[in-house]
């Protein structure tokens, strides 16, 4: 463990983790807001968002993680002219989280349409009975069960997408894959303890997460 | 279960009127955008032939874009193959009725689901060698990395699957004097693996997208060769990754497809009947469905 | 502590794996590289697996199935000089992170690839060479004003993830803003419309995608180096004879021309003279 025994690598192991953390927790954010919104529309009565939400997860979910960074950079950041911040490293962060956002969206929207087939029919046919409307019905009845239903594949999410933020690396953002990649460039000769420690942080930090979903899931399971 | 079309009344006149109404503005709304991209696009100077022109010259296709597509289809499908070995094997070790098989399935399981592939591969391809005094070719650095990820994945939607089989078949089988591991062989694995048919092909979807995790070990896939290469040949990032984006869609559409279609298909004939009777088994396949590693 | 023991369970489950998924990939290639070195091997089996770069233009550049280049050409030198045909050689493409590790672990014989010589490396493997000295340089705009690295303080300048030119510009000026990609290739758009200020990395390897086809005449070499960069041909570490039979054959190709005609055909077409090989620095081949 000599390796950690250095400051600076052990500077670079806690802020490729607090990277990763901040891209988990931001990303985590806008992609429930933005998948919640896109199985929204995906149940609507209005076509043309049906069909905008179809396109987007059949593109995103379709697409490789890998690319849609990269293409936040090149596309978003470099043609467009999205520019978050003049510091480098906050505006490949947000670049990043733009990325992550999009992606796990995508996924979560799939999640919660799902948790809407398995409320009971029933329900939001008595919902119409009395007259509410559309986002009555899915605001009042619908998404409070379906909430409950996808707990665990949203766990399942939030833990893919902690992992995938390691991906931001490829636009430059030291993030823990980074710093691990850097360590054993220059510490060949302890690959395998560089290993364990990250291996280690990201179960010690994704385990009890998976577990904790698990345990919620059960909690709030819907008896029918 | 529920169609989405239950959540809302069939529309009257009024509404037919305020769903055109949103449509429209919505419509336009997209067009704009759309437009202002090509706009901004058309300014950096990306839609000039220059960065296009190489994807209508065969040795882009022969050289760069086909041969990278092979690699990502071959490491897919071996890494597919192998993940549905690792998965039935550890879902079985992980029902198994002894603590020594039980508990270090699990832990197995549990560790690589935790694990970035990212880090996975680097480290097979960097590390192992270390340990087995030989080298790791790129290509199996990926395979085995994609593996023991979508194994471990594949594991869970397994167990979930052979423990969503009605016990009285269980029970019967024990009734005609079969040991358990001919009861796991011949009543629960074939059926678990056919209900799991179609998340054994979502989750080819992701395996498919995974490969592209090569480019951390110059693996060279439909990535690594279509936008990183090809781009330094012709310096066309943006246009090269449209192109390969687009190839990525539409293999990954044809594939969800096909399990779409298996879906039906095996809930015709009735598989999935648990399914539909009891809520219990349902989120845990969507959870398996859904574990969207890169 | 007992996070660790899990994951040492695991690891083991994993390598025992990782092993058995590797068996069917040795197909006895590695076993020809025995205690002769690459002589014995060039002399046995007529063949030889070198390790090039695949995204170098004018030094190695994987250009379909084929690989032109500078470093290309130096490698078929050597390939030729040790008996064997350019046709019997099995590129490989490395990148900076695994040249080391290939060719300790036996993955290639000889690297050629903008292979720096340094006393890190020299711990792990042999150089052979130089064949060329390069120094870290700045790649901008033709009509930049930016006259050295003194100037970069506050601009953005794009380099290789962890590379060597990148962790300088961190330590000697940490005033510039550093954009990192796994690849120049990636910085050199950037550049063409001025979101990053510079590009830094060996001349040698800048003065290549300056001449490339779709850039030419928009950037130039600032022709300032901040370091030496000696290039040298990576071989196993106990493969003495091998790296001085390379050094010999360098010798040869300095006088006999044929060094200059690599040049020529490759970096030379970028209008550079080809420079001198001073065959009286090649390394001594690790004898103490």
């Amino acid at each position: 463990m000599h390796v950690f025994a250095d400051q600076t690598n052990l500077d670079a192991y806690v802020s490729g983790f607090l990277w990763i953390l901040k891209l988990t927790g931001a990303s985590a954010f806008f992609a429930l807001v933005l998948g919640v919104l896109l199985a929204a529309f995906r149940v609507s009565p209005v076509p043309v968002l049906r069909g905008v939400g179809a396109a987007w997860v059949n593109i995103f979910r379709n697409t490789p993680l890998t690319l849609i960074v990269l293409f936040c950079y090149f596309g978003l950041f470099s043609t467009l002219g999205l520019s978050f911040s003049d510091e480098l490293d906050l505006n490949n962060y947000w670049l990043g989280v733009v990325g992550l956002s999009v992606y796990t969206a995508a996924f979560v929207c799939e999640a919660v349409r799902s948790g809407i087939n398995t409320v009971p029919a029933g329900q939001a046919e008595a919902a119409r009975a009395i007259g509410l409307t559309f986002f009555q019905t899915l605001r009042i009845v619908i998404l409070p069960q379906a909430g409950r239903a996808v707990v665990a594949p949203l766990g399942s999410v939030l833990i893919a997408l902690c992992k995938n933020a390691t991906i931001v690396g490829t636009i430059g953002l030291i993030e823990a894959s980074s710093v691990m990649k850097d360590l054993i460039n220059s510490n060949g000769d302890a690959v395998i303890p560089i290993f364990l420690v990250f291996a280690g942080t990201f179960a010690a930090l994704l385990i009890p997460t998976g577990y904790f979903f698990g345990w919620l899931a059960n909690r709030m399971a819907v008896k029918r | 279960m529920m169609s989405s079309t239950v959540l809302y009344d069939h529309p009257g006149p009024r509404a037919r009127v305020r769903n055109a109404v949103l449509s429209v503005v919505f419509g336009v709304g997209l067009v704009a955008l759309l437009w202002w991209v090509y706009r901004k696009f058309d300014e950096a100077g990306q839609w000039e032939g220059r960065l296009w022109r190489p994807f209508t010259e065969p040795d882009t296709w022969t050289q760069f874009i086909i041969p990278g597509l092979r690699q990502t289809l071959l490491a897919a499908a071996t890494g597919m193959a192998l993940s549905l070995a690792f998965g039935i094997v550890f879902a079985v070790g992980r029902l198994s009725d002894r603590w020594w098989i039980r508990v270090p399935s699990g832990v197995v399981v549990e560790f690589f689901r935790a694990v970035p592939l990212l880090l996975m591969i680097f480290f097979i391809f960097y590390g192992v060698p270390f340990l087995i005094q030989g080298p790791v070719s790129a290509f199996w650095a990926v395979v085995v990395g994609l593996t023991l990820y979508n194994g471990s994945v594949l594991a869970e939607a397994f167990r979930a699957g052979i423990r969503s089989i009605p016990r009285g078949q269980s029970e019967a089988a024990y009734a005609v004097g079969m040991r358990k591991s001919q009861v796991m062989q011949l009543i629960l694995v074939p059926q678990a693996a056919r209900a799991m048919l179609p998340v054994i092909v979502s989750q080819l979807v992701v395996l498919l997208k995974d490969t592209a995790l090569g480019y951390i070990v110059a693996f060279p896939e439909l990535l690594q060769r279509g936008v990183n290469d090809l781009s330094a040949n012709y310096g066309n990032v943006v246009a090269a990754a449209i192109v390969v984006a687009a190839i990525y869609i539409v293999i990954n559409s044809l594939i969800t497809m096909l399990a779409g279609w298996l879906d039906r298909r095996t809930q015709r004939r009735g598989f999935r009947a648990t399914k539909k009777t009891t809520a219990g088994p349902a989120p845990v396949l969507e959870q398996a469905v859904t574990e969207p590693q890169g | 502590m007992r996070m660790k023991r899990v994951a040492a369970v695991a690891m083991a489950a994993a390598l025992s794996f990782g092993m058995a998924a590797c068996g069917g990939d040795s197909d006895g290639e590695s076993g020809g590289s025995g205690a002769k070195g690459i002589v014995g091997k060039a002399q046995n089996q007529k063949k030889l697996v070198i390790g090039v770069k695949a995204d170098q233009p004018g030094l190695g550049l994987q250009t379909g199935s084929t690989y032109e280049g500078f470093d290309v050409e130096i490698a078929k030198i050597i390939a030729k000089g040790l008996g064997v045909e350019a046709g019997s050689i099995e590129w490989k493409t490395t990148v900076s992170a695994n040249r080391e590790p290939f060719i300790q672990q036996g993955t290639v014989d000889l690297v050629v690839a903008t292979y720096t010589i340094n006393d890190e490396r020299k711990q792990k493997i042999s150089f052979a060479g130089p064949y060329f000295i390069a120094g870290q340089d700045l790649l901008v705009k033709a009509d930049s004003t930016l006259a050295g690295p003194e100037g970069l303080d506050g601009k953005t300048v794009c380099s290789v993830t962890g590379s060597t030119p990148a962790k300088r510009i961190q330590t000697e000026h940490p005033k510039a803003k550093l954009q990192q990609f796994d690849s120049y290739s990636k910085c050199l758009p950037l550049l063409e419309n001025g979101q990053v200020d510079a590009v830094t990395t060996d001349d040698i390897i800048l003065a290549g995608y300056a001449a490339q086809e779709q850039y030419a005449g928009k950037f130039k070499v600032v022709g300032k180096p901040f370091s030496t960069e000696p290039y040298g041909i990576g071989l196993k570490k106990d493969d003495k004879d091998g790296c001085e039979k390379v050094n010999e054959i360098l010798k040869a190709a300095a006088s006999d021309g044929s060094y200059k005609a690599a040049w020529d055909s490759t970096l030379g077409k970028s209008g550079k003279a080809a420079p001198e090989l001073d065959t009286t620095k090649l390394t001594n081949c690790g004898s103490v």
